[in-house]
């Protein structure tokens, strides 16, 4: 069982890590929009001329 | 045909212009981006290429001058200063497209002397930068847009950023929360097992104590809110759901941390943090759910420009927002926000009015048509003289009216508050009675069984019930262009028994079409001949009579046509001479006027007599005939018209009642009547000259654009053009309604179940923990429904937008 001496305070290491990337992820903004980036996929082509989306080399 | 390396457009016939990147020669289109790329390539940066998923936009010719933005005034409203003497700026960049753009800008911006920190996020679109003396605004920005992108510099709103801000700190307590639950629960696991395996005392207390270090910052920082809410309720005497909370959490805490470090029976640990966890999840739905209700108008404001160029009366001058009066002539660019409401200048313009009204489609406008501050213009470059600036924009009145409707609170919460205050006390003196009981039959459960109660009967769910339906109703509205100034409005909505309408501006939209023709007896021109004449006659003039012969007109020759003001015109029409007006006018004897000189009817007649009488009416609004098939309730129509154009109104759009030539006092009489008679009604009306009827009315809905709004008492207006508002806010209203209750039974229903099972000792604190927030999560998720709704319309919208592009 002194397995668990080493593995648990790791765990607390492991924890304390994940909970600091989270928190500088929060402080960069990356959970500011959370609905923009979904639609950005499905949107985009909105904005181009219409010659880009079907227009060909011989145009 | 070749295309431009950098944007991707043809290159015309007879340009020849190539620029080396990465050793290769690559052709161009323009000067403009040639001297995009050939700063690109020359920065070492042609990497940009092979990285980028979209061809970059083609640079703006007329490059804006930025110098404008070192003005004082206009740099202190985009840039915050920062206490070591370095200033903030935060700017949307709309053509930032992926993540090769981000990177571009940050290897070539961040260069610069002077800039500190520079960061673009490509998922926003969004360029936050820190900057420093000798650096000019105006250098960083003229920079950006060398680059081929337009920048355009937010004031950040202080609510909006004070949400932000309250978002990100209650998201990170409940990743906190969420984590460190994980961890707690899997000790706990362990101490189970050991519970029945049975675990040497060294083991359970290695756990134990693991525990409470996890424990630890989840319970002070991740359940903070709960205890300073507790404390704030105890100072003004007004004890919320907080209290019961923060007593459960901070005594299992406490007790758990005793027994950890003396040996004691139990621990809960593993209650106290999925506890704080499910609540603060249900709680930030929640919070979502009202900051939402407020972004569409503030999103707008935020992203308003803050300079202009104005017309001097020789040349075009930078100003800033502030100095912006009425009646100045201004020039906005494409791609940019209106930055005060003003009339068109130019033949037409498209614009984007999502932000204020929430239609997604973009809004053509005509010369002389209003355009509104916080409106994207969508294509070329137009002039706009000012009516409203600053204050006085529709922006701002929108914006006044969010901040009415936040500060006072709606009927139906303070009932609910009332309530889960007296629960409040009631759940204390029942887990104290409770603790009471069992210190004296079972000593070692009491502890236990207290906190079971405490938690299990907590009016969280309660509390949360109708608050987080109201949010997501008013939300849902929002989105769909329906301002709900009143919330209590949204109760009365959902009962009305008759709706009452009226005419002008309404039902209609003030333009005029041909309703009935009639031809004089013995001519022999038949009615389209009619019609073909008066609109080639009506062709160069721009008012709704002639606007309303328009769609009949067939391009056939005219003469010179005269007008004589207030009476009619008089031109010839393939050779002959008609004249075409009030019937006095338009015949030449007056012998011959045999017609009843009316407002309303237009005569056309030849130097023979007249040929053929015009009755005009007003054009329906489009989705009139919709709307009112939509809505379920008796509908009445009010009008100060005549009988004839109401009742044919009425006809067509198949109402079943409908009064003429009313006063507004009249029509006030007829909701009281309709009140006494024990309805409840709802006036639907332009607001200009309804105004004693609209309050009158139990629920007042306004409808049109303009400074009006502004000083109009309705509980809702409608931000759009749409009627269809109306049945759409009715029908929300009363799935609102429907939803509130499914939410307060379940809630009460559950407490007074579960108080008598945990107070008899069935229910172990853990779960309790979970009981109970899985109550206030289903509440809120259930209020949740109501937003979803319109997200899918809007979705539908969408890709019905999506597949007309393509």
């Amino acid at each position: 069982m002194s397995i668990l001496l080493v593995m648990i305070p790791l765990s607390i290491a492991l924890l304390a890590t994940a909970v600091g990337i989270f928190f500088w992820a929060v402080r960069r903004g990356q959970f500011d929009d959370l609905e923009t980036p979904a639609w950005r996929v499905v949107l985009d082509d909105d904005s181009r001329p219409p010659q880009t989306i079907d227009g060909g080399e011989d145009r | 045909m070749t295309r431009c390396f950098h944007c991707h457009e043809p290159v015309p016939e007879g340009i020849d212009i190539t620029v080396e990147i990465a050793g290769e020669p690559r052709a161009m289109c323009c000067q403009g981006c040639a001297a995009v790329a050939g700063l690109i390539s020359t920065s070492g940066l042609a990497q940009f290429y092979k990285l980028r998923t979209e061809p970059a936009d083609k640079p703006d010719e007329n490059s804006r001058r930025w110098d404008v933005f070192d003005r004082e005034q206009i740099r202190d409203a985009v840039t915050d200063p920062l206490p070591d003497g370095s200033r903030e700026l935060l700017c949307a960049v709309p053509n930032v497209k992926c993540a090769a753009c981000s990177w571009l800008i940050e290897s070539v911006l961040g260069d610069l002397p002077g800039v500190v920190e520079l960061s673009v996020n490509p998922a926003t679109a969004r360029l936050r930068a820190v900057y420093r003396d000798p650096l000019a605004l105006s250098e960083f920005l003229a920079r950006l847009d060398s680059l081929g992108y337009r920048p355009q510099p937010l004031t950040p709103d202080a609510v909006l950023s004070a949400q932000r801000a309250e978002r990100s700190s209650a998201l990170r307590r409940i990743v906190v929360a969420g984590l460190g639950m994980m961890q707690v629960m899997m000790y706990a696991i362990a101490l189970y097992a050991g519970y029945f395996e049975g675990m040497d005392n060294a083991t359970r207390d290695f756990f134990r104590l693991f525990s409470a270090i996890v424990a630890t910052p989840v319970v002070w920082y991740a359940g903070w809110p709960f205890f300073a809410g507790a404390w704030r309720g105890l100072r003004t005497l007004r004890p919320g759901m907080d209290l019961p909370v923060s007593l459960a959490i901070g005594g299992a805490y406490l007790a758990s941390a005793w027994n950890t470090f003396t040996g004691g029976r139990e621990v809960y640990f593993d209650s106290a943090v999925m506890f704080i966890f499910f609540l603060s999840l249900a709680r930030w739905v929640e919070m979502r759910l009202r900051h939402q209700a407020f972004e569409l108008g503030y999103a707008a404001g935020e992203e308003l420009p803050q300079h202009a160029l104005r017309w001097t009366g020789e040349r075009w001058e930078p100003v800033a927002l502030a100095e912006l009066t009425p009646g100045d002539r201004i020039r906005v660019a494409a791609g940019e926000t209106v930055p005060a409401d003003g009339v068109l200048l130019a033949a037409a313009a498209q614009v984007d009015e999502s932000l204020l009204t929430g239609e997604s489609r973009p809004v053509p406008k005509h010369h002389g048509d209003e355009l509104i501050a916080g409106s994207l213009l969508l294509d070329e470059t137009i002039e706009l003289e000012l009516v409203r600036t600053g204050r006085d924009t529709l922006l701002s009145s929108i914006r006044r009216l969010l901040e009415r409707a936040r500060a006072t609170r709606p009927r139906q919460l303070a009932a609910a508050d009332r309530l889960a205050g007296f629960l409040v006390i009631g759940i204390l003196v029942v887990a104290g009675a409770t603790a009471v009981f069992w210190s004296q039959v079972a000593p070692e459960r009491a502890f236990e069984i207290a906190l079971a109660v405490l938690v299990i009967t907590c009016p969280c769910a309660l509390s949360l019930a109708t608050p987080s339906a109201l949010s997501a109703a008013t939300t849902a509205l929002l989105r769909r262009g329906i301002l709900v100034v009143n919330t209590s409005a949204l109760e009365t909505l959902a009962r009305v028994s008759r709706v009452f309408l009226d005419k002008t501006g309404t039902l209609t939209t003030g333009e005029m079409s041909v309703f009935r023709c009639d031809l004089e007896p013995g001519t022999d021109i038949d009615e389209t001949e009619a019609h073909a004449i008066a609109a080639a006659l009506e062709r160069g003039f721009s008012h709704p009579i002639a606007a309303a012969f328009r769609p009949f007109d067939d391009q056939r020759e005219t003469g010179r046509v005269r007008n004589e003001p207030g009476q009619g015109i008089e031109g010839t029409v393939d050779g002959t001479k008609w004249r075409l007006g009030r019937a006095g006018f338009a015949c030449w004897q007056a012998s011959q006027s045999m017609i009843d000189d009316a407002q309303g009817i237009v005569v056309l007649a030849n130097e023979q007599g007249p040929v053929a009488r015009f009755e005009f009416t007003e054009t329906p609004r489009a989705d009139a005939d919709q709307t009112l098939r939509a809505l379920d309730v008796p509908v009445t129509l009010l009008s100060g018209d005549a009988p004839e154009p109401v009742n044919a109104l009425a006809r067509q759009l198949g109402i079943d009642e409908a009064f003429d030539r009313q006063s507004p006092a009249d029509k006030l009489l007829r909701v009281r009547k309709a009140q006494d008679e024990g309805g409840t009604v709802a006036m639907v009306g332009d607001g200009s000259n309804d105004a004693p009827v609209l309050a009158g009315a139990d629920v007042s809905i306004a409808l049109g654009k303009g400074s009006a709004m502004a000083g109009r008492q309705a509980d809702v207006l409608l931000l759009g053009e749409r009627l269809g508002a109306v049945a759409e806010a009715i029908d929300t209203a009363r799935q609102t309604r429907r939803v509130v209750r499914q939410n307060l039974t379940w809630a009460l229903g559950y407490n007074l179940l579960a108080v008598p099972a945990a107070a008899a000792g069935l229910i172990p604190p853990w779960a309790a923990a979970i009981g109970m927030s899985l109550s206030s999560l289903f509440v809120v998720l259930n209020s949740l429904r109501l937003s979803r709704r319109s997200q899918e319309d809007a979705t539908a919208s969408t890709s019905t937008r999506f597949a007309e592009a393509t």
